[in-house]
């Protein structure tokens, strides 16, 4: 979707740039999907690329572990990243890096959306004691810090695999999603259409599934966004620290061994920037991805978009008398 | 009665993070009590009574019941024996902690001050007038909040310690050169070191800051007392502080608790890059020798930091929120 | 201040303007434009009340805004003026004020009570503290003292015990913050107040202490009123003139008691049809007699030591 609108209309162009015409902007938002606006399609195409990536490069490259007496060599036509200390190709060892980090980062987020439903929305709906106890749990789980308690655990066990690593991280970083899962559940629950579905002596689960859960999804999406940026954050610095899975490649275990290769002392930057630039940049699409849910959660923030701003009329000069007039 | 839940919460947390702290060594496979005995052994003559406070910190296997141990634990703790390092040996772990704990709480609480605050200012600016240069400059930071801290420290390192090398490559201050003390030349060679660790902070965490206080702007704007604000021809800057600002930023002040769990995480990476000497190397340091009464004692120091901040920001939050201050 | 006056207020009759409103159109500057307010000119005399009176969406409230541009894009104000005239015969053309000197003139010149009496006013800071604002940004001469002595005076004066400025507001009612309101309004003694809707969100008792505040205010301050609610009876209770709009435009202006008893648009006659309390009993509907109407308009009966007295 993003793809083709992009091409079938002039990149930068003044004003309507990927804004979609009229009929499709409402078809979007009778699916409950975002407004397509620039934010978000820079967001679906950087992240959809690095997806792309780490399903597929793993085909194509050479073998990320071969070693090789050209060591830390910078680009060239055969290694077209360089190569590492013992002569590996860093482009290979990317794609499977990539690969390794996103299967922890979808791993964890959806560990960490059944954690966080379960313990923000069904408490919050419940209501009563179990609520009060459910809430307390979490804020207890948010004030112990995470990483520490990870990294705690993890050194008492030597041989880790992926899904214990993952579990662990889910473990810790649930709290901050269900604390804001619960607030909005517990608004959800005061509003008229819920009492009324209530009062009409509606089965409990069925108000639940029929009117609070579908109302969530925008939320639930984002806040899994914000897990799997974080499962992947947290498991980079696990790797990097050398507490990582065994026997995992992923971007932590990348600069985990570009540190110990003295990639930085030698000025091996091929080696050691790649892995943290796609996490910053995978972590940034989704972060850009999540501007256009937050803006379909909150109305007071969609009609200050420069989407929303786009669609007034005003000439330049207006806009000038209104700015003074007024905040 | 609303003091009363904060407090009540307060000694909750505390209890469970004691008890967590007990069940984990006790919990996990291996037997990290015989481990770290014969370690020190190898260092040198382990005490009877040392043996003793490691076994009360980390379980034994002697068929002594579970709620005894704890109520051992728990004593131990009210004394501050935490036993001895393996790494630091013959130390014993509270007074290693006693020498790196001020320089993280230095580190990253001046860091995270200075973060904030300046996330919080640039925030307001940002919603205040939306659509200037700072407010578009918002996606750009976010794109900072998703670098992780390890890796800007190496790209800090990288550049303002190799190529163009005008900040120290690791530690704390200058030993060489200066005397730890209160002279000016230890001070200025702590700010000097501290510069880049704390940058990487700032500039990992003022992102995420900037970007909840900008969206609260924004709401807040269109509330009533805004237009009331406004109607009443009070003074632009007065209205931005005073009725927008002291508003927006209650949801970053109640949300400070999940924030600093990521900044704490990131520093202690941080650390690790810097070879600072502060607590989040020292646990490194222990988790790399199976140091594990050093670990169990760092664990536990960074969590009641971490809820002793807490405490601290959810007082600042009843001092700002008058509704939160009167219930009864 | 006049005194306590014993007979029926009969309204000094002044035709002198303080407030003219000239060919004033604003529009909604989206997809499609929303013409809002159309062409609406009007005129504001000296210590009247004037109401202004239509079904919600008609534009009211954007009118009123309009007035002392409070509008925040997308709308526009595409044509006319709003003039002040000064007791000294000076005009003040509203669309001519640069940004300082509008800040200098709102609430000064036109104060404003809004329509949303819980959220008015700011929660994090206390009463005294948003009717000291009015004082600093505007009489910043006055001490700390003389300040404080004022707001005293002003709570005091819409019937509110002073001890409580040291209050937030969400330890008031919902009648003490819009008395709240009205005290800050008055504030600087202005002499045009714009009331939108100042009473709609109040439970009809608060409502009707509310109305009896401001018109006894309004007698002893001589300020002109401009009265906006979907509420036609209480306008006519209330108000000298009434503008009756409707879909942007004001389709029937004309004296209270002219308007009731012999409207003459379309329009104007189905909104009084549609208040059954206004229909039938044309006899009890006595101008000045507010008290007696309050009785007939109303199922809630109030004891009122001046009952009967003006009669
Ligand atoms: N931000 C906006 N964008 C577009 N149309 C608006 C906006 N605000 C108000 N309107 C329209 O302007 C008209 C007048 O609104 P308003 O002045 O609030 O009416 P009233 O106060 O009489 O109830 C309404 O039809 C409303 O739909
Ligand atoms: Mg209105």
């Amino acid at each position: 979707m993003a793809l083709t609108t992009q091409a079938a209309e002039p990149v930068g162009g003044a004003g309507g740039f990927l804004a979609g015409s009229a009929p499709q902007r409402a078809r979007r938002r009778r699916l409950g999907l975002p407004p397509m606006t620039a934010k978000l399609a820079a967001g679906l195409i950087i992240s959809g690329a690095i997806l792309l990536f780490g399903l597929l490069g793993p085909f194509v490259v050479q073998d990320p572990t071969r070693v090789d007496d050209i060591g830390l060599t910078g680009p060239s036509s055969a290694h077209l990243m360089g190569t590492t200390q013992t002569g590996q190709d860093v482009l290979a060892q990317l794609a499977y890096a990539t690969r390794g980090s996103l299967t922890i980062g979808a791993i964890v987020g959806v560990l960490t959306l059944l954690l966080s439903g379960f313990f923000g929305v069904v408490g919050a709906y419940a209501g009563g004691w179990v609520d009060e106890f459910f809430s307390l749990f979490t804020n207890i789980m948010l004030v112990i810090p995470g990483l520490p308690l990870v990294i705690v655990i993890s050194s008492y066990v030597p041989d880790k695999s992926l899904l214990l690593v993952a579990l662990v991280l889910s473990l810790t970083g649930w709290a901050g999603s269900a604390r804001v899962l619960r607030g909005y559940t517990l608004s959800l629950r005061n509003r008229d259409y819920v009492l009324a579905s209530r009062v009409a002596g509606e089965k409990r689960w069925r108000i639940l599934a029929v009117e609070i859960l579908p109302n969530l999804i925008p939320l639930l999406a984002s806040q899994m966004v914000f897990a799997v940026i974080f499962a992947i954050l947290g498991e980079a610095g696990l790797s990097y620290l050398g507490l990582g899975a065994s026997g995992s490649i992923s971007w932590g275990t990348m600069l985990y061994y570009a540190q110990n290769g003295l990639a930085l002392r030698l000025g091996a930057w091929w080696w050691f920037v790649p892995p943290g630039l796609l996490l910053a940049l995978f972590g940034a699409a989704l972060s850009l991805i999540n501007f256009s849910i937050d803006e379909i959660i909150n109305p007071k923030l969609r009609n200050q978009t420069r989407a929303a701003r786009r669609g007034w009329l005003m000439s330049r000069k207006q806009l000038e008398t209104a700015k003074e007039a007024t905040l | 009665m609303h003091l009363l839940r904060k407090v009540g919460f307060y000694v909750i947390a505390l209890w469970a993070a004691l008890t967590v702290n007990f069940i984990i060594p006790r919990l996990m496979p291996g037997d990290p009590v015989s481990l770290l005995i014969a370690k020190l052994g190898q260092r040198g003559p382990v005490t009877p009574e040392a043996r003793a406070s490691i076994e009360v910190l980390l379980g034994t296997d002697t068929d002594q019941p579970l709620l005894a141990q704890y109520v051992d634990y728990l004593g131990n703790l009210a004394t501050g024996d935490l036993g001895l390092s393996v790494s630091y040996f013959p130390a014993p772990v509270t007074s290693i902690i006693g020498q790196t704990l001020p320089w993280t709480i230095g580190l990253i609480g001046l860091a995270t001050v200075i973060s904030f605050l300046l996330g919080i200012g640039l925030g307001t600016v940002a919603g205040w007038k939306r659509g200037s240069w700072l407010d578009n400059l918002i996606p750009v930071t976010t794109m900072f909040q998703s670098v992780p801290y390890f890796w800007l420290a190496l790209i800090l390192l990288f550049v303002f310690g190799s190529v163009w090398p005008v900040f120290p490559l690791n530690g704390g201050y200058d030993i060489y050169d200066t005397v730890p003390g209160w002279n000016a030349e230890f001070i200025g060679s702590v700010l000097y070191y501290g510069t880049l660790p704390a940058l990487t902070i700032i500039i990992s965490s003022v992102g995420g800051w900037m970007l909840g206080m900008r969206n609260m702007m924004v709401s807040t704007l269109s509330e009533d007392y805004l237009l009331t604000a406004e109607a009443k021809g009070l003074r632009p800057g007065r209205v931005m502080r005073t009725y927008a600002a002291r508003n927006a930023i209650l949801p970053s002040i109640s949300g400070f608790a999940i924030s600093l769990g990521f900044v704490v995480a990131g520093s202690i990476v941080t650390e690790a890059v810097f070879s600072y000497p502060g607590i989040g190397s020292a646990l490194l340091q222990a988790v790399g020798s199976n140091d594990y009464a050093l670990m169990q004692g760092i664990f536990l120091v960074i969590t009641l930091s971490v809820l002793g901040a807490n405490l601290l920001v959810d007082l600042l939050y009843s001092v700002i929120d008058p509704r939160t201050r009167a219930r009864t | 201040m006049n005194g306590p006056m014993p007979a029926p207020p009969v309204r000094p009759v002044v035709s002198a303007p303080v407030l003219t409103i000239e060919d004033f159109s604003v529009d909604y500057l989206v997809d499609p434009v929303v013409h809002a307010v159309k062409n609406v000119s009007l005129t504001l005399r000296r210590g009247e009340v004037l109401g202004l009176a239509g079904e919600s969406g008609c534009g009211k409230s954007t009118l009123a805004y309009g007035i002392v541009r409070l509008l925040k894009p997308p709308a526009a104000i595409v044509s006319g003026r709003a003039v002040f005239h000064s007791r000294e015969g000076i005009e003040i053309d509203w669309n001519l004020l640069d940004a300082e000197e509008l800040r200098a003139t709102r609430w000064d010149k036109i104060s404003m009570v809004f329509q949303g009496a819980m959220n008015s006013l700011n929660p994090v800071i206390s009463i005294r503290d948003q009717l000291e604002d009015v004082f600093t940004a505007h009489r910043p001469e006055l001490g700390r003292h003389e300040r404080r002595k004022r707001c005293a005076e002003l709570l005091e004066r819409v019937g509110v015990d002073p001890a409580r400025l040291r209050a937030y507001p969400h330890e008031l009612s919902g009648g003490m913050r819009q008395r709240v309101m009205i005290a800050m309004a008055m504030a600087l003694e202005p002499q045009v107040m714009i009331m939108d809707e100042p009473t709609t969100a109040l439970d009809v008792v608060v409502q009707r202490e509310i109305l009896r505040e401001i018109t006894r205010l309004r007698d002893e301050l001589g300020f002109a009123v401009v009265f906006i609610t979907h509420d036609l009876p209480l306008l006519l209770e209330i108000s000298d003139r009434i503008a009756v709009m409707r879909a942007g435009e004001v389709v029937e202006l004309g004296d209270a008691l002219s308007l009731y008893t012999d409207p003459q648009h379309d329009y104007t006659k189905q909104l009084l049809a549609s208040f059954p309390s206004l229909t039938g009993e044309r006899g009890s509907f006595v101008r000045g007699g507010m008290d007696e109407r309050l009785l007939a308009l109303d199922a809630v009966r109030l004891d009122d030591p001046n009952a009967g007295s003006t009669a």
